[in-house]
């Protein structure tokens, strides 16, 4: 028992409130954002490290101890995407001051980014099935909100496609927590493992399984992610770069979290399922990134390609392969973050986002240039940035499973990866500059300090990922055992 | 009964796919809305209908009824409710701004 678990999802819950109140004071709104963001990355640091001295946490609300009552469980794996929320989101928060514009932030553009961290982090935090269901539904009815507001044309017609599929997908997901419910009679996770494993993953619990495979993948843009390039170059940079730099990491966590502790028995059919999805999503990502010209679509191509990547360290699923991914996701929240602000201070510097419209950015914007030149090493995993840890792990990983060909895929990618960037960089940065002085647009501090601090933050992942290596070991293991995890929450003594 | 629900289920996820399927805004949202209350009875059907007392401690009964898929469904109508009424919003919007519900138009090539 800890309540201060909870403290993560609770505290943008309460801000969000709090600040639909303070709908016409703007500035309050700001600073009370900022603050609240601190306190959050500050109390998952806390946790973390509560987590490495006492072991997984957990809170039984209302004092219902599991399988009974509403859980929510707090290990190393949850609690390093927390964080990295919370951190990205503060820092797009900063972006947002200056670049949102004065309508979206009198018409509620904070309480919903609250609404949906608190999605986001209850998603993360939850211990049973029906829960992240509905911490899904308030992150997805926030990204709704998110992705409309401001209603352009545009805005509206994508926001139909995106609501519909996202509708279905989670039909999807009570079609399966019906089957489940129906066949092992519980929904905590840890119980579903211990049932599970009673009474066999026969053929029944994988069909069941592969719909869950079908909804986490529609959530995550792992093949299913047709909607996604749409949807994501619709709304405003800032939203957009929440939405790449969460949403999608909310189905992956999901699915890392159901395969490696509910349904693990039968990895021939699923992992092999999951592997080959991830093949070809990477495939298809890499010829979407390369095939468009729009700015826009390029930067969302490559999130469907981080997808895959991270996606083929579960299919391998050994616990170096794991800590691969985990270190990966860490990078991608920040790094596509980034990239989608990068690509949106672009469009507002020239009013285009076609790349062949661009030339000679780097003479006008030296910093600019430069941040985009490490965002394309860090993605296509050059050493001292934090894109290569991942990479490499996920490779080691693959090569011990003897899986050489998602091998092959999972690092032609990032040759694809640094092709399609590399076209932007010397289409928009490199050549003579087509900006006269005249309409030299200035860049806002308040636009170039996040971009740098995301900058900071991606070269300090990096070269510090030794300090954040026993957090994401013992993530891995717990992955890698889920009896560590069914332990510590069945445990009725703690 | 089981049985009965279950047809019930069929029946309505039907209707709700050729709703779905039709060029027309509003009759796509009138499918998500019976497509997830076929879904509530699904839920429902798979704890297991009535098969003993109401779930009260000190009824001192035999059996009792499952309660948990009832709380399960509430939960998930709300929600259901929630979406429904956000996508008849967005629906109204999108008429304003376009002057077209038909998904067909409204599909069209944004940057051919």
């Amino acid at each position: 028992m800890n309540n201060i678990i909870v403290m993560p999802m609770l505290i943008p819950l309460l801000t969000g409130i709090l600040l639909v109140f303070l709908r016409p004071y703007i500035k309050v709104q700001r600073v009370f954002s900022l603050v609240s963001m601190t306190a959050t990355v500050a109390v998952s640091v806390y946790i973390l490290d509560l987590i490495q001295t006492d072991g997984i946490l957990r809170i039984d609300f209302g004092g219902w101890l599991p399988p009974y009552g509403i859980s929510f469980v707090a290990d190393s794996f949850s609690m390093l995407l927390v964080l990295t929320t919370a951190i990205v989101t503060g820092i797009l928060l900063i972006y947002a001051f200056s670049s949102i514009g004065r309508r979206h932030e009198s018409m509620f553009f904070y309480p919903f980014v609250f609404f949906l961290v608190a999605g986001v982090n209850g998603s993360f935090l939850t211990g049973d099935l029906f829960n992240l269901f509905v911490c899904f539904e308030v992150m997805l009815l926030s990204s709704y909100v998110l992705i409309t507001l401001g209603g352009r044309k545009v805005q509206l017609v994508e926001s139909i496609k995106y609501i519909s599929i996202n509708v279905l997908s989670s039909w999807f997901f009570l079609v399966g927590i019906a089957y489940l419910y129906g066949t092992v009679g519980t929904l905590n996770m840890a119980h579903l493992s211990v049932r599970i494993a009673e009474v066999g993953q026969g053929p029944l619990l994988t069909v069941i399984s592969i719909i869950f495979l079908v909804v986490f993948s529609l959530k995550s843009g792992l093949l299913l992610y047709f909607w996604l390039p749409g949807s994501y170059s619709a709304p405003p940079t800032v939203v957009a770069a929440l939405f790449g730099a969460l949403l999608t990491k909310v189905g992956i966590y999901a699915m890392f979290r159901v395969f490696t502790l509910i349904f693990y028995h039968e990895p021939g059919v699923t992992h092999s399922i999951i592997g080959i999805m991830a093949a070809l999503t990477i495939i298809g990502g890499s010829m979407g990134a390369i095939a468009y010209n729009d700015i826009r679509q390029i930067v969302s191509y490559n999130v469907v390609i981080a997808v895959g990547f991270i996606l083929v360290g579960l299919a391998v699923s050994t616990e170096v392969a794991f800590q691969g991914s985990i270190y990966y996701l860490i990078h991608d929240m920040i790094i596509k973050a980034l990239l989608f602000l990068l690509a949106g201070t672009m469009i507002y510097l020239t009013g285009t986002s076609k790349i062949e419209k661009m030339s000679g950015l780097i003479r006008n914007y030296p910093l600019l240039g430069w941040l985009f030149f490490i965002t394309m090493l860090s993605l296509a995993g050059i050493p001292p940035l934090s894109g290569f840890i991942g990479k490499v792990y996920v490779g080691q990983g693959a090569i011990e499973t003897g899986s050489y060909f998602l091998l092959a895929i999972a690092f032609l990618s990032s040759i694809f990866v640094l092709y399609s960037l590399l076209r932007i960089f010397i289409n928009c940065f490199w050549g003579e500059t087509i900006i006269n002085e005249d309409d030299d647009v200035p860049l806002k501090k308040g636009m170039l300090i996040p971009l740098v601090m995301f900058g900071i933050l991606t070269i300090a992942l990096g070269v510090g990922a030794e300090g954040l290596a026993p957090y994401v070991s013992d993530a891995a293991r717990t992955l890698m055992n889920p009896e560590i995890y069914i332990d510590a929450v069945l445990t009725s003594d703690r | 009964m089981e049985t009965l629900i279950t047809i019930l289920v069929g029946v309505l996820v039907t209707v709700a796919v050729y709703l779905l399927l039709s060029k027309s805004l509003i009759r796509v949202i009138l499918g998500t809305a019976i497509l997830s209350h076929a879904v509530h009875l699904l839920l429902m059907t798979m704890g297991g209908l009535k098969k003993g007392a109401v779930p009260l401690l000190g009824e001192n009964a035999e059996k009792y009824t499952d309660a948990l898929p009832q709380a399960l469904i509430l939960t998930a109508i709300v929600i259901s409710f929630a979406v429904t009424s956000f996508l008849l919003v967005l629906a109204y919007r999108t008429y304003k701004e376009t002057g077209s519900d038909n998904l067909f138009l409204l599909r069209g090539p944004k940057d051919e």
